[in-house]
């Protein structure tokens, strides 16, 4: 099974995900990051999936969890490069990705989460 | 596999789940279908060959190219022995789930495609088939 590789860049945790992933190992990197995020106390989570061609309801749901999680631990999580045939397919899916932060691209996502770590140090 | 009208692949584990997506997209691509409509096939198949696989217990896609009123399309039967849905209209409602999922996979499918089409009851398996034409 293929395990998707976490790049540690300062506060922030980098998932590229290049592969068609099955189900399992979904399951793996949304345990994998919740670890890493716990142990290195990570304040923002950053994960781009403009390789992927696809997003299904499982992939979904991970990122949503993911989300979930990373927040209950203290970190925001942006999902970024998503192509827009993609967009257009999860929302006649019906997966509105909720809670889930997206940006158009690496730079901005880490725009946001500078801003977003600039918040939670002001105490907002 | 080019010059093949039609096909089978099993769906008998989750690396059959991200064979029939490879499968699907090299059959829109065959059709020369848009970007879009590939992506929505893809998906759609996707979702399909997991229920088969973890509601059906197994089972198979077969594919065939298709032709109406001098459209081609590309026609996908989910097909499974597995316990059946015995409430299909329930099954079909969004949101509602047998447990594991989101109760995405039937009701979003079916909103991906041009045409969807299922028979199943209660221990007599499940066939969903969808039609994406070009």
């Amino acid at each position: 099974m293929d395990r998707i590789p976490i790049l540690r860049m300062g506060d922030t945790l980098l998932v590229t995900i290049q592969v068609d992933m099955q189900d399992q190992t979904a399951l793996t990197l949304q345990d994998d990051l919740s670890n890493q995020i716990a142990k290195t106390g990570a304040s923002g989570v950053m994960i781009d999936i403009s390789a992927l061609e696809i997003v299904d309801s499982f992939v979904g749901r991970m990122l949503t969890s993911i989300s979930g999680i990373a927040r209950i631990l203290s970190a925001t999580t942006v999902v970024v490069g998503m192509q827009p045939a993609v967009a257009i397919t999860l929302v006649e899916l019906g997966l509105s990705l909720d809670g889930v932060r997206t940006a158009l691209n690496v730079e901005r996502g880490m725009e946001l989460l500078r801003r977003s770590r600039q918040e939670n140090s002001f105490g907002h | 596999m080019a010059t093949e009208q039609s096909g089978t692949l099993p769906l008998l584990s989750e690396q059959n789940i991200v064979a029939s997506r490879q499968l699907v997209r090299t059959l829109c691509q065959e059709l020369k279908l848009s970007l879009v409509d590939q992506t929505k096939m893809i998906t759609a198949a996707s979702e399909l060959s997991r229920n088969t696989l973890i509601h059906g217990g197994g089972g198979r896609m077969r594919w065939e190219f298709v032709e109406r009123n001098g459209r081609r399309g590309l026609m996908l039967h989910f097909e499974d022995e597995g316990p059946g849905i015995a409430d299909l209209a329930l099954a079909l409602t969004d949101g509602w789930t047998s447990g594991s999922g989101m109760g995405l996979g039937l009701p979003g499918s079916k909103r991906l495609v041009n045409e969807f089409d299922i028979a199943s009851a209660s221990g007599q398996g499940t066939r969903v088939s969808i039609t994406k034409w070009k």
